[in-house]
């Protein structure tokens, strides 16, 4: 964990605190994978959802009423999952309990599990940025869904495997988004390639692009402004930012990530659905698991468009962004 | 592009376009009856039941107002003027902005100045950008308002606020990254004496409501500022996880209400009645775009029909009462019934229409046209209104009552006279057909599919 540690004099001593902090929370999520940090997060506040299941579960000696069935669908929509994906989840699983015979509600709750992650195993999918050649992703998202934190998070963990990070800051609206990522290149060690606020993304996009070419950069990580899907202005700015960036490299990026908040409701799949008709989304990184948010919406987005997701953001330390993990995740939701 | 009428309940814009036109059909068939029986309340709250929870209303909010207003419909009489189904929608609205505090509450400034006002949230829910606006709103009322950069933690967080400071002309009281937000906070008030600012607005850093560290944090920076007003930013696009931050933000902080952020969107923004419900403060603010001028006052009422998904409808009759006369509305009605709609009528339409305000927000109050998907490729183009007036105005009031008559030669005429084209014309008395034909079927009861179509045909250039 030593490369968490920041550079002297980048981070304010108010962050060097919280980096210890960060440390300290790591080891409380001992045993590895996000998973047990996920719940040594959780279980730091957990009075509604998790209990209540639980006590409906256990409280009935077991047994499956209707009122079982009650408690889990409670469960999946609080969850953000949507009532489309959670009735049809739960239609399966009433199927799959006439032909398997649960032994009781822990068993059904079980089942409940497997049916989630295997919804989910074919939507996890690792990043796609790996040698050889020049591998260039973008994100996109509405605002404050945590894109710059992403590329920032993102470029860290790649440098530290020793690849050569660029960074396109074409976040060029949003005042000091520019400074916040040099912030982030200087942490990660990766070159920012940046122009002055207020200035065209695209051009912004096609000089990170020709940078990332010129000093055979392996990743070239593009971050753009936040943007409402429904700003069809605004979308139609991001398809030239893609298009510029794709001509000038000769090749589709190998990443379009749509970096979306883990509190998000169901506004996430229409967030989903628009982006991915203004660009070819390629996958979502879900960002701030680590509060009590279960980030269900992904499961409507697995059931209705299949788009893979790549990563998730279980806490605020640069390695805190990590694979999606389907079996994992569908604990993490009734824990 | 989602289609209007897919199935139920898939996700957001998709399904509240045609609540209204569901709940229709589930209780067409108690047309005529009296009073709302159970059953009757039954069947129509199934479905506003899941509209709420596809608008994001917590799953546990839901239940409670649900039960609420069944106690209070079941038995009532059925308005004449109503079917049971839009009686219950009528309670139901009527109970939702009740519930959402009534009218638009203002910011308690009262008391020895300056008063503070600190603004607390999750990461990314828009607090900077919500603190440069309110700051920009005071100052309109007439208040002297300093900002404060509290946001030591995220990179360039002070810079942001520094930066919109400066277009707005705010002052902004920082001390850097480099020291506590709790010091920088105490700093900030006597800097705010000192210089007779009347209101502080103090950005604080994104957190977590289980990062134990960072929310003790916040409560020492409040026990310092002693805040007038501890408002929660919420992002509108929120889902069920509102009513566990609000709550605790509430419990360490005695927030006293909201600001709910990007608005703009097609979010139908349930999480506000959520934490409306948990708290019981209200939503103060609501942020309706990027610009810094975009915060507005949050009226509860609009925000009922929003979360309802019948788009603006209370409003926009509202309006439109406020625009036309009783008496000319009913001669309007009469003509539309006998289909004796004419350019004139045609004419004062438009002419209502803009009164009424931007057409773009107009037509998002319109029910099946409310939510981005559907309006999407319709910018509506001023421009283009200006020209059916000139093109109208320049026909005589026998070619107004009767288009029928418009030859080719009438039409030359009247392209000269309006400084347009004869297609121009061609394309505002074929516009013109389709409409009278839409009121027409509007008038029968068909739906808003091809009213969409047909407003956009009208409004693209």
């Amino acid at each position: 964990m030593t490369g968490l540690r920041p550079d002297a004099g980048e981070w304010s001593h108010l962050m060097r605190e919280r980096a210890l902090t960060f440390e300290r929370r790591q080891n409380m999520g001992e045993g590895g994978g996000w998973f047990s940090r996920l719940r040594a997060g959780l279980a730091k506040t957990r009075a509604g959802l998790a209990s209540r299941v639980e006590g409906l579960l256990s409280g009935r000696g077991g047994r499956i009423d209707e009122s079982v069935y009650e408690g889990l669908e409670e469960a999946l929509v609080l969850a953000d999952a949507g009532v489309t994906a959670t009735m049809s989840i739960m239609e399966r699983l009433r199927e799959r309990a006439k032909r398997e015979a649960p032994k009781g509600a822990e068993d059904l709750k079980r089942m409940l599990k497997e049916e989630i992650a295997a919804l989910l195993r074919p939507v996890a999918r690792p990043l796609a940025l790996d040698p050889p050649g020049l591998a260039a992703a973008m994100v996109v998202g509405v605002n404050g869904s945590g894109k710059t934190t992403s590329v920032g998070k993102l470029a860290w963990r790649l440098q530290r495997e020793g690849r050569q990070v660029i960074i396109g800051a074409a976040d060029t609206f949003r005042a000091a988004a520019i400074e916040q990522l040099q912030v982030w290149g200087r942490r990660a060690g990766a070159a920012v390639i940046a122009h002055e606020p207020g200035a065209d993304p695209a051009a912004v996009a096609f000089d990170a692009a020709q940078a990332a070419v010129a000093r055979g950069a392996d990743v070239l990580l593009v971050d753009t402004a936040g943007r409402l899907h429904t700003r069809t202005n605004l979308m139609e700015e991001l398809r030239k930012v893609h298009r510029v960036m794709t001509s000038r490299l000769g090749q589709p990026l190998r990443e379009v990530l749509l970096v979306l908040d883990a509190t998000t409701g169901q506004n996430g799949l229409v967030q989903a659905r628009q982006f991915a008709e203004a660009v070819p989304l390629t996958g979502i990184v879900l960002t701030k698991l680590d509060g009590t948010a279960k980030g269900g919406i992904v499961i409507a987005i697995a059931s209705e468009l299949g788009l893979p997701v790549k990563l998730v953001g279980v806490g605020e330390g640069a390695e805190d962004l990590q694979d999606f993990a389907p079996e994992a995740f569908a604990e993490a939701l009734f824990s | 592009m989602p289609e209007t009428d897919s199935p139920a309940g898939r996700g957001g814009a998709a399904l509240f376009g045609n609540l209204a036109e569901r709940l229709q059909a589930a209780l067409g068939k108690l047309k005529g009856r009296g009073k709302l029986s159970e059953r009757d309340v039954e069947e129509a709250l199934r479905e506003v039941r899941l509209a709420l929870l596809e608008a994001d209303v917590n799953f546990r909010v839901v239940k409670d107002f649900l039960a609420q207003v069944k106690e209070r419909a079941v038995g009532q009489e059925v308005m004449q003027s109503l079917t049971p189904g839009q009686q219950v929608i009528k309670i139901v609205h009527e109970e939702l902005t009740a519930l959402m505090g009534g009218s638009h509450a203002r910011l308690a400034l009262s008391g020895k100045a300056p008063h503070v006002v600190m603004l607390v949230g999750l990461q990314g829910s828009g607090k900077t950008t919500s603190a440069a606006k309110l700051a920009n709103l005071l100052r309109k009322q007439g208040h002297r308002p300093l900002l404060v950069a509290a946001d030591v933690y995220r990179p360039a967080a002070i810079r942001q606020l520094e930066v919109l400071g400066q277009q707005l002309e705010v002052p902004v009281f920082s001390l850097g990254e480099r020291h506590d937000p709790v010091d920088i906070a105490r700093a900030a008030l006597s800097h705010a004496r000192d210089r007779g600012h009347d209101v502080v607005v103090v950005d604080t850093a994104g957190r977590l409501h289980v990062d134990e560290e960072l929310m003790a944090e916040l409560e020492r920076m409040a026990e310092a500022l002693n805040p007038r007003e501890t408002l929660l930013v919420l992002d509108a696009m929120t889902g069920q996880e509102a009513v566990n931050v609000a709550q605790r933000f509430n419990e360490r902080f005695e927030l006293s209400g909201f600001i709910l952020t990007k608005l703009d969107g097609d979010a139908r923004g349930g999480a506000a009645l959520s934490v409306r419900a948990v708290v019981g403060q209200p939503v103060k603010f609501a942020g309706v775009g990027e610009k810094l001028d975009q915060l507005e006052p949050f009226h509860p009422e609009r925000m009922a029909s929003r979360i309802l998904g019948m788009g603006d409808v209370l409003t926009l009759i509202e309006k439109a009462q406020m625009a036309m006369d009783a008496e000319e509305a009913q001669r309007m009605a009469a003509k539309l019934k006998s289909a004796e709609f004419t350019l004139e009528d045609f004419l004062v339409q438009l002419r209502q229409v803009r009164n009424m305000g931007p057409l773009d927000q107009l037509l998002g109050m319109i029910p099946g046209l409310a939510g981005a998907s559907q309006l999407k490729g319709l910018d509506v183009d001023e421009k283009q209104l200006k020209r059916i007036e000139a093109i109208i105005q320049s026909m005589t009031p026998e070619e107004r009552a009767h288009p029928a008559i418009i030859n080719g030669s009438r039409r030359r005429r009247i392209a000269r006279g309006s400084g347009t084209s004869v297609q121009d014309v061609n394309r505002l008395l074929k516009q013109f057909e389709q409409t009278r034909g839409l009121l027409k079927q509007l008038g029968a009861g068909k739906g808003s599919r091809r009213a969409r179509s047909i407003f956009a045909r009208l409004f693209q250039g």
